[in-house]
Formats: structure tokens, sequence, C-alpha cells
């Protein structure tokens, strides 16, 4: 008479184990005390040895299988008992009905095979069996079938698939029982696999969730998580635009439709500012402390001097290069943004400018802009740099011919002199109108607008 | 490179081969005087003379026989059997003595003799001179079994039996002699005991050799048609058999028909299904078809014949039902 082995309690706290491999293989002699399986629980992997001699008639589970502890795993065959017929006594979960398929004959009728009935699959069949026990075991599966799945399995419970399948399966982690056969009599065949490899979310799944205290022949692994529809959202919302985002959009609009904008980058060194904003910083209060993108305004205002190109505007046939370094700087409000002007900011020294932002800013937020503040602007500035961005681009500002994205200034490995050190880099881009300028011009400016962040001195002349 | 039927390809192999080597030399019913029940050997007798190609006496046994002890003292006889029908009448001296001499006697003889047999049906020539048994012969070791498809394989795979030290039956189908094909001119040796593809293809692998290449050829342009992708393997030899290809290709297409003209039952279909699923178990997606002749003694009637004979509907059938379309 053959023997079963199920998965064994290896922890107090153990439920479940998982088959990570099986060290005999189906027709191998096996001694007791010899290690059958290995087996993962929550905590390590250990060896499972078998309590009895004999040949290994069936693997119950297969590897990567987890089954809920006293799950019967393998049936041992006594020596010199039919391999064949100790296997059919035990007829495994992967084969049998369990999830779906078959429904068992009714209680009291002739074959309730141990296919159905794990847990007393070391008995001969039908021979030992009470009504009562017919009836429970009847019962079990019942339970376990899912309406929905329509398993190729036979009539003997065995699953129908292809070798092929069947492999790729075990390669892809599919449970060929959620698949369905499209082959000869639902023979799952490849591509039945592949397209359940591919879509895992949408094989069937037992409607209702295995209970925790159901045979634990049932179901080898999880349930898979099931989406059973959203949970209470809010509705859709129609807001109406206020006049800033309107004039937003409108403006936008027309720049990208209107300006053919291209765009430089330029990755600034930026150790010196940070160095030289910490020592200045130490001798201001609080509410005065200079920002990094009070640098880049007065770096910028001061390579526009330059680059006159860049400060000005398209009319008509003519361009407009304007005398005034008018730097405007974009300031988040609530629905938008708007965008503050720093007047001949080339002409300030940083802490004025610093200040004029941090005032115009205040008052953006506050509600009580005043038009010069908003007006006026030959060359504009954006900063994410507190958003940890990489990079970013902007939309030209008009009548302006270009505006300045000036993203995070960031700790990155960077190579020098073939040594590879901790630098600190922000990358800015321009955009720009090449209505008016080139490639070349702006790819300059950005050299030029590097330069005096890379010596920041220069910035306080 | 000239087109050439088959026979004209096998032919020429001989009488290179004649050329060549002065101890090779033809015996048979009819080869000399007469040219070859088949004209294989029409003007050898003239050319190469009455002591190179010897007219025998109707008795198989007897032109085996001395095949065997003209081999044995040094010649390498080409014995011509009039169909491979005719084998079973010498059965004992292919079988327990070509194919095991050289074994038992520790080596200290070889047999490079080509038994050249006209195998086959089709023609109406009854029950008794029309069957394929090739995996009879196959079944011994020690025995090489050929059987080309094509005029080229015939003429260097001919070439290569003569010159090989072992017996090689030469299995020649009666329908194929007329056969054209591309044969390269002169010395054109094609090794023994390797199987080819003769069509790629991606869906199905037909696995064939003999004349039911020409039908497995034809099967595959139809099902092209119907969008199938059939690649063809050609076994050629028989003995030893080359697996490589087959398993190749199987591995690639997952799905095989296997096409012979002989019976199925025990057959070379058997043989290399078999082999398919011990070497390629996990590559198939359906399980392997066979299309050979119906289990019956061949039938003269026409029509009956050709039902009991492998058609190219057939072989589409079995691919479209293996494929599942």
């Amino acid at each position: 008479m053959s023997e079963t082995v199920t998965m064994p309690k290896l922890g107090f706290d153990m439920q479940e184990g998982t088959l990570v491999r099986w060290v005999k293989a189906e027709g191998e002699t096996v001694n007791k005390g010899e290690v059958l399986a290995e087996i993962e629980t929550d905590k390590a992997t250990v060896e499972v040895e078998s309590s009895y001699s004999g040949v290994v008639a069936r693997h119950l589970v297969s590897k990567g299988d987890v089954v809920p502890v006293g799950t019967p795993i393998a049936i041992i065959a006594q020596p010199g008992e039919k391999v064949e017929e100790a296997a059919a006594q035990g007829k495994a979960p992967e084969e049998a009905p369990a999830p779906g398929g078959r429904r068992p004959p009714a209680a009291g009728g002739e074959g309730q095979s141990a296919a159905e009935r794990p847990d007393r699959a070391v008995q001969s069949p039908a021979a030992r069996q009470t009504e009562k026990e017919q009836a429970e075991a009847a019962k079990k599966p019942v339970e376990e079938i899912s309406a929905s799945e329509e398993a190729a399995q036979e009539g003997d419970g065995r699953l129908k698939a292809s070798p092929l399948a069947r492999r790729i399966a075990r390669e892809q982690g599919v449970d060929l029982r959620t698949v369905k056969g499209s082959g000869p009599g639902g023979r799952i065949i490849r591509s039945d696999v592949e397209s359940a490899a591919r879509q895992p979310a949408a094989a069937p799944v037992p409607a209702a969730a295995p209970q925790p205290t159901a045979a634990p022949a049932a179901v080898p692994l999880p349930p898979a998580p099931v989406w059973s529809g959203a949970a209470a959202v809010p509705q859709d919302e129609v807001i109406k635009m206020n006049r800033l985002r309107s004039a937003i959009g409108r403006r936008m609009t027309e720049s990208k439709q209107q300006i053919p904008h291209f765009y430089v980058s330029h990755s600034i060194k930026m150790e010196k500012v940070m160095e030289l904003r910490g020592q200045l910083n130490a001798f201001l209060p609080d509410n005065q402390k200079l920002t990094v993108n009070d640098f880049v305004l007065k770096a910028a205002a001061l390579a526009l001097r330059e680059f006159r190109n860049l400060n000005s505007t398209v009319r008509g046939d003519e361009i407009v290069r304007h005398g005034h370094i008018n730097i405007g700087v974009a300031v988040a409000v609530e629905g938008g943004l708007l965008t503050v002007v720093v007047r001949d900011a080339d002409q300030k020294p940083l802490r004025l400018i610093s200040q004029e932002v941090r005032e115009m800013a205040g008052r953006v937020r506050s509600g009580k802009v005043r038009t010069e503040d908003i007006e006026g602007s030959t060359f504009s500035t954006s900063n994410l740099g507190m958003f940890d961005v990489e990079e970013f681009i902007a939309i030209i500002n008009p009548p302006e011919t270009a505006i300045l994205a000036i993203a995070s200034a960031k700790q990155v490995p960077v190579v020098e002199d073939g040594q590879l050190k901790v630098g600190t880099r922000m990358t800015a881009t321009i955009s720009a109108d090449h209505r008016v300028t080139d490639g070349v011009e702006a790819a300059k400016f950005m050299q030029a607008l590097a330069a005096y962040l890379e010596e920041p001195m220069r910035l306080l002349l | 490179m000239a087109r050439i039927t088959m026979r004209e390809a096998i032919s020429q192999a001989l009488w290179e081969e004649m050329e060549r080597d002065e101890k090779v030399f033809i015996l048979g019913e009819e080869v000399g005087v007469w040219g070859g029940t088949y004209a294989v050997t029409r003007g050898f007798y003239d050319h190469f003379g009455g002591e190179r190609v010897l007219d025998t006496p109707i008795a198989e046994a007897g032109i085996i026989g001395a095949a065997i002890g003209a081999a044995i003292t040094g010649t390498r006889p080409v014995a011509e059997l009039m169909t491979i029908n005719f084998a079973f009448a010498a059965m004992d001296h292919i079988v327990n003595e070509a194919a095991k001499l050289h074994y038992m006697f520790g080596g200290q003889m070889v047999l490079p003799i080509v038994i050249r047999a006209v195998g086959g049906g089709g023609r109406q020539l009854g029950a008794t001179h029309s069957q394929t048994p090739d995996a009879v012969f196959a079944h011994f070791p020690g025995l090489r079994v050929v059987a080309p498809g094509t005029p080229a394989d015939a003429k260097g795979m001919l070439k290569a039996a003569i010159r090989c030290d072992d017996p090689v039956l030469f299995i020649e189908h009666a329908t194929l002699y007329q056969m054209r094909g591309e044969v390269p001119e002169g010395d054109y040796v094609v090794p023994l005991g390797k199987s080819k593809v003769q069509r790629e293809g991606s869906d199905v692998t037909i696995v064939t050799y003999s004349k039911m290449l020409e039908l497995s050829l034809k099967a595959a342009d139809q099902l092209a048609q119907a969008g199938i992708s059939a690649e063809i393997v050609d076994l050629r030899s028989l003995r030893p058999l080359d697996m490589g290809p087959v398993i190749e290709s199987f591995k690639k297409t997952n799905h095989a028909v296997i096409v012979e003209e002989g019976w199925k039952s025990y057959g070379v279909g058997a043989e290399v299904m078999a082999r398919i699923y011990e070497e390629a178990f996990d590559y198939a997606d359906a399980p392997v078809k066979r299309v050979a002749q119906d289990e019956v003694p061949l039938p003269y009637n026409r029509t009956l014949e050709q039902m009991a004979l492998p058609q190219v509907e057939d072989i589409i059938a079995a691919v479209k039902e293996v494929l599942n379309v």
C-alpha cells in the first residue's frame, strides 16, 4: 500500500510552504530518512525527509507551488507495489479537478476516486469508503469549483496540455488549470499558454475567495488579486477657466504656434555659486538670504548685454533690440503663473535683485501685485529647481525672443581631468525664436551664462 | 549543371565510378545486353564488356551471394535487383551474410556491396511487386539503407555508396526515374547518413523521403497558398538515420507530419516519431501524425491502388489536423 507525504509543519506559525525542488524524481527509490524535497517557508529553505521507504510514485505538487501545511505532496509506493497503481490512487491536486472542471460523481456513486480526495489517497478506491465519507468528499470539490472555468480536463481529471505548452507554462509560471485550451478536445497548446502569460490578470480566478479552512488540496497558490470594481470615486467636475487661465492658454498657444522655438541645453558647474552663496548668506538675515535663482538672474542679465538678439522683440520685418535688460521671473500662483519683472537687472546688485523678486513674488501671492511688477520684461526665466527637476523647456513669453528654463542644481558624478568626482550641476535650457536668432548664438549665450555662474565673483563686481 | 532525369543521374554515377575504379562491376538480371529493366545500364555492356557487366540467372539469392563472395575477394560489386520485392528471395544473404560478416569475422574483410533495388508502388504491378519494405531492411544493423528523392541525391549518394566499404541497399523508386532535376556534373558525392532540409518553413515539419518527397513538396506549395509554411526534411538515408535536422526543425515548428509510402505499422514514421518524442518531447505542441499506405496489400486496380497510396491531399489534411486549422 502506498503512503502519502504531506507538506510538513516546520514551525509554530507555518501556514504554507513552497515546494522549491524535488530531490527525488518520480520513479526514484527513496529510503526512510532520505531527503525527498526542499521546502521554503517564510523563514528558510528546509529539506523534507521521507518518512517512508519505497518508490516515489507521483509528485502531487510542482516546483514553485505554494500549498498549505498538511496538503499531500507526494505518493510513495511500497517496494514491489506497482507504481502506476499507487500513482493512480494518489492523483494529484494538480491533475485532480481541484479548482474547476468536472463535478464529482454523486455521493454513493461508484468511482469516488482518490483523485478527488487526495487526503485519502492512500486508500484503495471505493472499498473503504463509507457513505458518509463519500458525501463529505463529494462536498469539498463542489465548493471549490469555479463556474467560470473550462479547464482542459479529461474525464479522469487529467489536464490536457501539449508537452510544449506544459514546458512554457512551467517556465513562465502559468497555472495551466486557469488556461482554456483551444486545441483538439480542448487541449491546451502553446498559443493558449502564451496568451495567458501575456495577460495574467485576465486568467480566470475562482469567483469566491477560497475559504482558509477549505481542504488543502484546493488552491496551491494564494488567490490572485481580484479587481472587483473601483471604490467610490468623485464625479467628473467642470471648472470654468478664470481670466488668468484663459490668458495663459491664449498666449502660450499663440507663442507655440507662431514662434519657431528651438532649444539649447547646457549643464552648468554650480559648485562656486553654492559656495559663494553660502559665504554671502552667512552675513545676511534670514529674510534676505540670496537664492540660487538670484545668481542666475544676474548672470543671465549680464550675458544678455553681449547677446542683444536674445533680448529683443520681433515687430513685422524688424527686430527691436531692447536697451533695457528687464528679466521676467515666473511666479506660481493659485491656478496659474505670473511673470514679475526685475528691471535693468544687469545693473542691479545681487542683493537688490533678490529683494525685488522676493517683494514682487510676495505681492503676487497675496493678490496685491502692481501693474509695473508684471509688465515690461524683455527676457524671461522659469525656475523649477526647487522641485528636483532634471531639466525642462519653457515656452517663449511673447513679445520676447527667449526664455531660460532653470532646473535643479544637483550633486552628480562628474569626470574632471580623467577623475571621477562629485560635482554640482544645473541644467539650463534656453528656448529661442528662430526668426531672430540661431543655434550658435543661443549656445554661445549659454556658454556666457555658464561662465558667469562658474566664476560667480564676477556677479558681485 | 545539367537538368537530367534520375535514370540518367544513376546511370552517370555508375558509369563514372566504373571508369574511376576497375574493381567496380555490375551484376543482375538483364543488366547487360538488354541494358537493364529500367534502362539504367544501357550501353554499359558495349563499353565495359561482359566481364564487368554480368547478366545473371533469375535467382536473387545467387546474385547477392555472388556479390558477397566477389566483395570478399576485393571487388566492389553493384548488384541490381529488378524490384526490392525480390530481395526477400535473397533475404538471408542480405541480412544474415552481407550485414554481419564484417562484424562476425572481427573485421577481417569488408563488404563494399551496393544492392540497387527498385521500390515503391503506383505502377499497377500488383501486390507482390509494389511494396515499400524499406523499414524491414533498415531494421538490421550492419546494412546501410538509402533512398534518394532527387536526381542530384541519386547521383551523389550512389557514388558514395559504391565507395562505401559497408553493404548498402540503394532503393530507387520506380516512378521517379523520369523525374528531372539539376545534377552537378563530374565527381559529385553526397555523404550517406545525412538528412537534408529540402524546403524551409516555420509552421510544421514534414519528414519524408524518396517518392514522398515529391508529394510533400507539392503539398507544401498548396499549404503555402493557405498561409501554412511547411518545412520539409528529407531523410535520404534510413540507416544510419540522421535525426539532427528533424529535431532542429521540430524544435522550431513544434508540429510534425511524417510521410512514407510504406505501411504505417512498425514503419519509418513510427521510428521517426519515437525519436522525436525521445529527443524533443517538450517541444511538441500537438501529437505527431503519420501519413502512410493503407494497411492492405497494394491493389492492382488503378483507382484502388491510388486510394491505398498516400496522396498530396492526405498530406495536406494531416498537416491541417496537426495544426488544428
